[in-house]
């Protein structure tokens, strides 16, 4: 099965420029231009301080596993097609709290382990690059 | 306002919970609500008040209203919600009767869970998206890490709880176990098999640390109350149980832990900000409570549940569980009806109708001997959802 039969993100306004982030390679989140304070998923307000005043900042693409599940029963067929599979929540390195999901690739379900360090790669094989994660 | 015994669970009705159910959500709503006006002894014509939820398979409150031929409605409400919603429309029509919005308001879930649109199937993301319970932002995260059922959610906030207190599987499993335990007494249960630690740890993996049985039931049926004031409770039928407290709200980012991040902590849930304030409303200690029905779509949902609910310390509701504390003539008794893990799935409102149950004196084999408060939840372990405490009156 091809990668490109997977579910592709449909942007919105709100995500347009974390995927375009993607496609360049980048891993992008919102920072709040009041307090500072960064986020994810994208939100139209900043939830610690209300502002809707944005920018878009790189991160390092390294973090440790939060939380993590090998999935072994899907029944969305592209997924099945892969099980057992490992998806996770990511903390970015230097920003604590600050949690991202994705597929894990490149490891052993049972050899996944709590807070083991990860590396971004994006998956370019559909039609808008994907972030993935695999061990540093 | 403090709304401590003003109102009453009068009057509760079920259709049978089963696979198949052959009918549509509609006519298996107008059978609940039909039994539960007829258990209080309300005469449809007197329901004046009419409020469900639902996010998938639903029947909505027009056209129930409609079919059951009432003839004057003051007060509609419909939720566009999950099971976090189970207990907040039952204290959303007490909050109607106090107020004068309608006198006799009848609350039920609906849904053809297992025959029609299922919420461990295909593209959840996209249902919930569609009834607009998502940020728009959310399902285009999830689908594209491999996050499309709940059981992957959930299993993500419970492997963080064994992470950070290590709760282990022997946990989850003796959770499931008291629950199967409790629904070989219940003639509602679509599950009365016993099952044994054998038959626990045999059966499949779905997402660790999930097995089949840390998944709730998917359920065809649905589920009524009939709520009144105390006062009125006294002159119908049923014994009246009354509605101490409720609350139906959230931590900061109610959609934050559903899947990942905005939440402080995956290993916490709403409770953790809306318990206290429940129990002093209700004018109760947790010690006094005769039994607790929690929310249970996964049986991790009830161990963050009795921790974050404050019956215990962060971490030791494992072990509470696997001592049989939680079994029926144990220390509180949890989910006495075999809940959505092994009663059926009806969105949460099954657990406010075996509350009742046992508050009346009426579950048979599985009574908690002498039960005068309860505890029911809705809101499997995220950052928002609802409870109520219930009395018994005599």
């Amino acid at each position: 099965m091809t990668r490109a039969e997977f579910p592709a993100p449909t942007p919105t306004a709100l995500t347009k420029p974390f995927w375009d982030g993607c496609q360049q390679g980048r891993l992008l989140v919102q920072r709040c231009r009041e307090c500072g304070h960064r986020r994810f998923y994208p939100t139209a307000a900043c939830p610690r301080c209300a502002s809707s005043s944005d920018e878009w900042e790189e991160m390092s693409g390294k973090g440790k596993l939060y939380s993590w599940t090998v999935v072994h029963r899907s029944v969305d067929p592209s997924w099945a097609s892969i099980v057992p599979f490992v998806s996770g929540i990511v903390e970015l390195d230097g920003h604590a709290g600050l949690l991202l999901p994705g597929l894990v690739t490149d490891v052993v379900p049972s050899a996944v382990r709590a807070d083991m360090e990860l590396e971004v790669w994006f998956d370019r094989s559909g039609p808008i690059a994907l972030p993935r994660w695999r061990p540093a | 306002m403090n709304i401590n015994g003003m109102t009453s669970i009068s009057g509760i009705g079920w259709t049978d919970y089963t696979r198949s159910s052959g009918r549509t959500p509609e006519q298996l709503a107008v059978e609940a609500c039909k039994r539960a006006a007829e258990d209080a002894g309300v005469p449809l014509s007197q329901v004046d008040g009419v409020i469900t939820y639902g996010i998938s398979d639903t029947a909505t409150s027009a056209v129930i209203a409609t079919s059951l031929g009432l003839p004057r409605v003051t007060h509609y409400a419909d939720y566009t919600a999950g099971g976090t919603a189970a207990c907040s429309v039952v204290l959303h029509a007490a909050m109607a009767v106090i107020t004068g919005q309608a006198r006799n308001v009848l609350v039920y879930r609906s849904l053809n869970g297992a025959s029609g649109q299922r919420y461990g199937g295909a593209k959840f993301s996209e249902l919930l998206a569609g009834s607009g319970v998502h940020s728009d932002a959310e399902p285009q995260f999830l689908d594209t890490a491999g996050i499309t059922m709940p059981a992957q959610h959930f299993a993500l906030l419970c492997r963080r709880h064994m992470s950070k207190y290590g709760t282990t599987e022997e946990d989850l499993a003796a959770v499931a176990m008291t629950c199967r335990a409790h629904a070989v007494d219940n003639e509602r249960a679509m599950k009365r098999s016993p099952m044994s630690r054998d038959d626990y740890f045999g059966a499949p993996w779905i997402a660790e640390p999930f097995r089949m049985f840390d998944c709730c039931l998917q359920s065809d049926g649905a589920c009524a109350v009939l709520v009144t004031s105390i006062e009125h409770a006294r002159d119908l039928k049923a014994q009246p149980v009354e509605i101490k407290a409720g609350i139906s709200g959230s931590g900061p980012s109610a959609r934050g832990n559903m899947w990942a991040n905005l939440f402080p902590e995956h290993s916490e849930c709403y409770a953790r900000y809306l318990s206290d304030d429940l129990f002093r409303n209700a004018g109760v200690e947790r010690k006094e409570l005769d039994f607790a029905q929690f929310y249970d779509c996964f049986t991790y949902s009830i161990l963050v549940q009795f921790e974050d609910f404050g019956f215990c310390d962060k971490g030791d509701a494992g072990a509470f569980f696997r001592e049989g504390r939680g079994r029926i003539g144990g220390d509180l008794p949890v989910n006495t009806s075999g809940g959505l893990l092994s009663e059926a799935y009806i969105h949460g409102l099954n657990l406010v109708v075996e509350a009742v149950s046992q508050l009346r004196g009426e579950a048979g084999t599985r009574q908690v001997a002498d039960a005068k408060l309860g505890l029911v939840t809705a809101g499997g372990a995220s950052s928002s959802g609802s409870a109520l405490i219930l009395g018994s009156v005599h």
